[in-house]
């Protein structure tokens, strides 16, 4: 097992009396790249700054590299921050907004000027170092402060939405930048985003928050497979979620009363209720009647080129979101009968909600 | 006629300093306008009246150490107001404001009182008080304004680099007031310099500052000299703020906007 290098260890944060981050853990292994994804709200940011020491915890300690730093400021804490508006500093240089924490060091002078001049380079900023951060584009200004977090060599990478101001290309380009260089000097990493794209694309491990808590830990391909709760499977990715009740281990019965056969998901007994979750690319268009085929209306087309998005309403008011790949095998228009496919290995079970919420 | 309307404001704006400018080079004794010929006398009068001198020294030193004190306590407070709880913050912010509404007349016989229950009248102490009481709402406001336009996660960068509370201040939040701080001690030299009412209370023949001697000296004689004085005075104040907009970068804040 990997070293733990950040640990939170019941975290809670008040901010006059709404609860921002309620009773977390996390542990975060050496080398890394974790992210807190999560809707405005939902306490990743307030948990970023409790790591950062920019805030204290109202309960609860926060470790790394095993010493406990709870009571430690933030200038104490060494770790690395970019922020989401980059927080340059307007008045001094590409240079030294590079050199600041170095200085603040007291590190020498030719010590100062190697370093600076690296981490200029691993940015690709070599040219710029004289410029004002004004004077440079927003991709530049996000490279600078990646730049300034990174040259004094920090045990942690904090990042705050770092690509939540650049628009869409500059963003996909700088996510992949952002990546390589994370893997090349293997710094142990938090990424703090609402963008599910980006948690997925980065992250070795994706923490979904929600209401203060983390509502699943796991890899991305876990979390978007197997979302543990109707809100993962909901926030990451689209699905349709599916009420019904088990007649059988392997047989549902939906609200309508279709019955489908669901393979792959534990623990169903005769009886109980369960919600099903399944992704829109897994459903497929069917030409004859068979198992876990359904016959439903077109309520809505939206043509996206690459997939077109349907609604189809099926038995019991229940509609199911469905993308169909392009080129389509008909042409689809509201009001249009289909038959649909659920695969029965395509299906989420998923865990009961956590009462109080 | 808008035309004419405006010369007309414009010739009301500007009369009194044209017209003690040009009584001051009157070559009479007599506060006549237009002036009658040309003539420095009552320049040299001021710069050799004894009273003169002592009242500039007076007016330097007063000024001097009331700015030096009310520069601190003016940032720091636009610092707590701008970082502090809101309701507190208004709370105090009228405190610190009052002197622009509490009437000199009424200030003025205040720290009267008080100075004389101190016995401190003699020395120049309860003047750089109320100096300082009178220059802090200019300081308060122009230092407000740069602390509010401060994007306050410039400070947490520094602190995430290393930086101390007291170095992130050094090195990050002082600069970026900078423009603020000099707008702001260029209105406490001013208003300091100027300052009248106030004074008159406190002052003794050895202690007052030039506005009170030159009023003094008006009650005793109406001659040109003060005309000569104020001139000087309009010159000097004028000097200030050129070389201040031209020189430290303010931003604009007095003569012309960028």
């Amino acid at each position: 097992m990997a070293r733990a290098v950040v640990e939170l260890a019941g975290c809670t944060r008040d901010y006059g009396g709404i609860r921002a981050v309620a009773g977390l853990d996390l542990v975060v292994y050496e080398g890394e790249l974790l992210s807190l994804l999560g809707p405005s709200g939902c306490g990743k940011t307030t948990t970023l700054n409790l790591i950062a020491g920019f805030v204290p915890p109202t309960a609860g300690r926060v470790r790394i590299d095993g010493q406990d730093v709870t009571d430690r400021p933030a200038h104490q804490r060494g770790l690395g921050v970019v922020f989401q508006s980059y927080a340059l500093f307007p008045h001094l240089s590409v240079w030294e907004n590079v050199a600041f924490g170095l200085r603040e060091r007291r590190t020498p002078r030719a010590e100062i000027e190697r370093r600076v001049r690296a981490a200029l380079a691993l940015v690709r900023l070599d040219t710029r170092a004289e410029h004002r951060p004004a004077q440079l584009s927003g991709g530049m200004q996000q490279r600078v402060a990646l730049a300034r977090a990174l040259v004094y060599e920090p045990r942690v990478l904090l990042l705050d939405e770092p690509l939540a101001a650049l628009d869409k290309k500059l963003r996909e380009e700088m996510r992949g930048e952002l990546r390589e260089i994370q893997r090349s000097i293997g710094i142990t990493t938090i990424f703090v985003t609402h963008d599910q794209a980006e948690a997925l694309g980065l992250s070795d491990r994706i923490a979904v928050m929600r209401g203060g808590r983390i509502e699943q830990l796991d890899a991305p391909r876990e979390i978007y497979e197997r979302p543990a709760t109707r809100f993962v499977a909901e926030f990451i990715g689209a699905s349709t979620v599916l009420r019904g009740r088990a007649t059988a281990p392997d047989r549902v019965a939906l609200a309508g009363g279709e019955a489908l056969r669901v393979l792959g998901v534990n623990g169903l007994r005769a009886g109980e209720a369960v919600e099903l979750a399944i992704r829109p690319e897994r459903i497929r268009l069917a030409r004859e009647m068979g198992e876990n085929a359904l016959d439903g209306r077109v309520t809505g087309v939206v043509y996206q080129g690459v997939q077109t998005e349907l609604t189809v309403e099926i038995g019991g008011g229940q509609r199911l979101l469905v993308f169909v790949a392009e080129p389509a095998p008909a042409a689809l228009a509201p009001g249009q009968a289909v038959r649909l496919h659920l695969p029965a290995d395509a299906f989420i079970r998923l865990g009961p909600e956590e009462a109080g919420r | 006629m808008l035309r004419l309307a405006v010369l007309a404001l414009l010739a009301f704006m500007t009369l009194p300093t044209v017209v003690v400018v040009a009584v001051s080079f009157n070559p009479t004794a007599i506060l006549s306008f237009p002036p009658t010929g040309l003539s420095l006398r009552w320049y040299v009068n001021v710069v050799t009246y004894p009273q003169f001198q002592r009242a500039a020294w007076n007016s330097l030193l007063v000024t001097a150490g009331a700015v030096a004190l009310a520069m601190p306590i003016g940032t720091a407070a636009a610092l707590g107001l701008a970082r502090g709880r809101p309701r507190a913050a208004s709370l105090w912010a009228t405190v610190l404001l009052s002197p622009l509404v509490v009437p000199g007349v009424a200030a003025g016989l205040g720290f009267l009182i008080v100075g004389a229950a101190l016995g401190l009248l003699r020395s120049r102490s309860v003047l750089i008080a109320a100096h300082v009481a009178l220059v802090l709402p200019f300081v308060v406001r122009s230092a407000w304004v740069s602390v509010r336009n401060l994007d306050p996660t410039l400070e947490r960068a520094a602190a995430s680099l290393g930086a101390t509370p007291w170095r992130a201040f050094r090195r990050v939040t002082l600069p970026l007031l900078r423009p603020g701080l000099l707008a702001a001690l260029l209105f406490a030299v001013i208003v300091s310099l100027n300052e009248f009412v106030v004074s008159l209370f406190i002052s003794t023949r050895l202690t007052e500052i030039l506005p009170v001697a030159m009023f003094t000296y008006v009650v005793n004689y109406t001659d040109p000299t003060i005309a000569a004085l104020s001139t000087l005075f309009i010159v000097g104040t004028f000097l200030i703020v050129w070389l201040a907009d031209r020189f430290l970068d303010l931003g604009g804040v007095f003569l012309h906007h960028r």
